[in-house]
């Protein structure tokens, strides 16, 4: 898969988190969060990771930013191999791969004023002194995100959720990174702030070049935001291709079921839509299924799926499905 | 909107205000709210965070903590009572028996050092007056009927041992036990997965079919709204700004919020690239209302009249309502 335009490359991801009991708290069975991943990203595109609670797509952002160390698995960023680097490396490196989190309020230190939030991770890469150039830095990095210069002052709590999610994107943008992470970054907003965070993300990623890994479990949101999509469940990616083609032609049960279950905002195109009602909860990532993860509660399962793991394997047209009956 | 008693209202909320004394001032987080839902109706009250409309929910039940909050005035009618002129005692026999309730988080409603039949046990005992064998069967039952599989064991697990999506199933049991008029969803489906908030809203539907009982759906989701309810009442600043039927909501809306929501939010089944428009700026501060309409500050269509006086609620169409001075011009 090796290619210049791809910005990242994840080959194989796994990060298991160990389940230990007793006084020696010995290693008894492992939470599988990740469990054999693999992507790329192309130069100024956005990947979407869609899935639902619980099944790793947020370890899988953070395995790959090396916040967790990944228990195997090769993570390329821009020809370098991460998961080799030593740790000072590695925060070199970090300076052009960023992250945006999900809560605005839990993310933000309170003690801290908004400038300096944003001017933290300046000061942390030795990019400048702090100072008048410091200041101006701070400053465009605001003005980038819409806020206004004169809000540096000012501390978490006299912001909106929707201000402070701007604080967040503005921190991850302040060291020009080339790659950011964005991990659920709207779903804690209100629906008309959700819009002008997407637009601002969207605008940030044309006028800077920006790649984004968008993860999320709202689907319109997603194909809205994102080129290509990867559906996880469990651990795993069931499907991956591009945004247009996963919605008109899901072809994974599992993609479909949870595309049906989007409900649209329009009550005469939503009782035209067929709908595929899942039963059963997700399994537990420590005792995953024989065979396919997906597979008790498929409604397409035949022997095999209880026997075998599928692959995920190209149909055609960069277009990547992991089921037996496709 | 139709204020007069009708038999086929269960609940009525006339002219609603409920106010917090907070540090900030006097916050009006309902103010003026009149609607009515009708027996076996699924009504949405839709809305973003702090427009009152879970604040609103909680008056009904007259669990508003005071201090801060208090009813102002109003009236809350069910099935012809007025909820808010009858005693604590009387309330706590309505509560949990005749209007039933489900909140957002499971996890923190139910409680965590009690078993599940205990828990569902408590209300059978006091309200249906089961012994505690009977009150055990009965709670298989309505576990059953809740879609939680192997109800026999399950019911003497603990609340940490179920899942997001079963612990709102058992909420929804909970709520059912006295087989209510009214059920009260604050945001049901929040907290859980899309596919298992699929599950929960179709099983909420069937067991409105079956048993006849309202519902008022609280929630943010304009897709569950379209899926799910009979009528929608659309709320902004602790106010009403637009009530219609479902279709007729999302075909002709009336009033610029419900306009410039509905065109905001991504769709699934419309092309990616269209542009979505955006409401700029925030929702007001509610201890600091405007002068004139709520939205008038976010408003792209305001004129003089919005920023002097508050628009009522008026007539639009059958069964719609929208409050708007230029409701008449602008939904075409």
């Amino acid at each position: 898969m090796a290619s210049n335009d791809h910005i990242i490359e994840v080959e194989n991801l796994k990060m298991y988190f160990p389940v230990t009991a007793g006084v020696m708290q010995r290693r008894v069975a492992d939470v599988k969060a990740v469990d054999g991943v693999s992507f790329y990203i192309k130069k100024g595109q956005t990947l979407g990771l869609v899935g639902e609670s619980g099944c790793g797509k947020t370890t899988c952002g953070r395995a790959i930013l090396q916040l967790y160390k990944p228990t195997s698995g090769n993570v390329q960023f821009e020809g370098r191999e991460l998961t080799k680097l030593s740790n000072k490396e590695l925060r070199n490196t970090r300076r052009n791969m960023q992250l945006i989190f999900q809560d605005p309020y839990a993310s933000l230190d309170p003690r801290m004023t908004a400038g300096d939030i944003v001017g933290e991770p300046l000061i942390v890469h030795n990019m400048v002194k702090k100072g008048n150039e410091y200041k101006d830095q701070v400053n465009e990095v605001l003005r980038m995100v819409d806020l206004e210069p004169r809000m540096a002052e000012r501390y978490p709590h006299e912001f909106s959720g929707g201000q402070r999610q701007r604080i967040g994107i503005a921190r991850a943008l302040a060291v020009r990174p080339s790659f950011i992470v964005c991990d659920e970054p709207v779903s804690a907003l209100d629906v008309s702030i959700q819009t002008q965070v997407i637009m601002l993300l969207m605008r940030l990623r044309d006028e800077l070049n920006l790649t984004y890994l968008f993860i999320a479990h709202d689907l319109s949101v997603v194909r809205y935001i994102s080129d290509q999509v990867a559906v996880m469940y469990l651990g795993k990616i069931m499907e991956i291709t591009s945004s247009d083609e996963l919605y008109d032609h899901p072809l994974h049960p599992y993609t479909q079921a949870l595309l049906s279950a989007v409900p649209i905002p329009d009550p005469v195109v939503d009782r035209q839509r067929k709908r595929i009602l899942l039963s059963g909860d997700v399994p537990s990532p420590v005792n995953p299924p024989l065979g396919c993860n997906f597979n008790p509660r498929c409604q397409m399962a035949i022997d095999i799926c209880r026997e075998q793991e599928p692959e995920l394997r190209d149909i055609g047209g960069e277009h990547f499905v992991s089921c037996h009956r496709i | 909107m139709a204020a007069t008693t009708n038999n086929e209202n269960v609940l009525e909320v006339k002219d609603l205000h409920t106010h917090f004394y907070v540090e900030d001032g006097e916050v009006r987080a309902v103010d003026g709210l009149t609607y009515s839902i009708r027996r076996g109706e699924s009504l949405a009250l839709v809305g973003e965070s702090a427009c009152g409309k879970s604040v609103s929910a909680l008056s009904i039940m007259r669990l508003i903590p005071y201090p801060p909050g208090i009813i102002v005035s109003g009236e809350i009618l069910f099935q012809g009572q007025d909820l808010l002129k009858v005693s604590e005692s009387e309330m706590r026999h309505i509560r949990g028996n005749r209007i039933g309730m489900i909140f957002q988080e499971p996890m923190t409603s139910l409680n965590p050092v009690l078993t599940i039949e205990r828990q569902l046990s408590e209300s059978l005992e006091l309200h249906r007056k089961l012994n505690k064998k009977d009150a055990k069967e009965e709670s298989i039952k309505l576990l059953r009927l809740v879609g939680l599989p192997d109800a026999e064991k399950r019911v003497s697990d603990y609340p940490y041992q179920f899942s997001g999506g079963m612990q709102q199933r058992i909420m929804i049991a909970m709520a059912l036990i006295c087989n209510p008029d009214l059920l009260i969803a604050d945001e049901p489906t929040t907290s859980v997965d899309v596919t298992v908030q699929a599950q929960l809203l179709e099983l909420l539907d069937n067991l409105r079919s079956q048993f006849g009982t309202a519902i008022l759906i609280i929630t943010h989701n304009l897709g569950v709204v379209a899926r799910y309810a009979d009528r929608v009442n659309v709320m902004y600043a602790g106010r009403l700004v637009e009530s219609a039927p479902t279709d007729v909501l999302y075909s002709k809306p009336q009033h610029p919020y419900t306009m410039g929501l509905l065109a905001s939010v991504p769709r699934l089944d419309l092309p990616r690239n269209r542009k979505l428009s955006v409401i700029d700026g925030l929702p007001p501060n509610l201890a600091r209302l405007p002068k004139g309409c709520n939205f008038c500050t976010r408003c792209t269509y305001s004129i003089d009249r919005c920023l002097e006086e508050k628009p009522p609620l008026e007539k639009v169409g059958e069964e719609h309502y929208s409050a708007c001075f230029r409701s008449g011009e602008l939904g075409k």
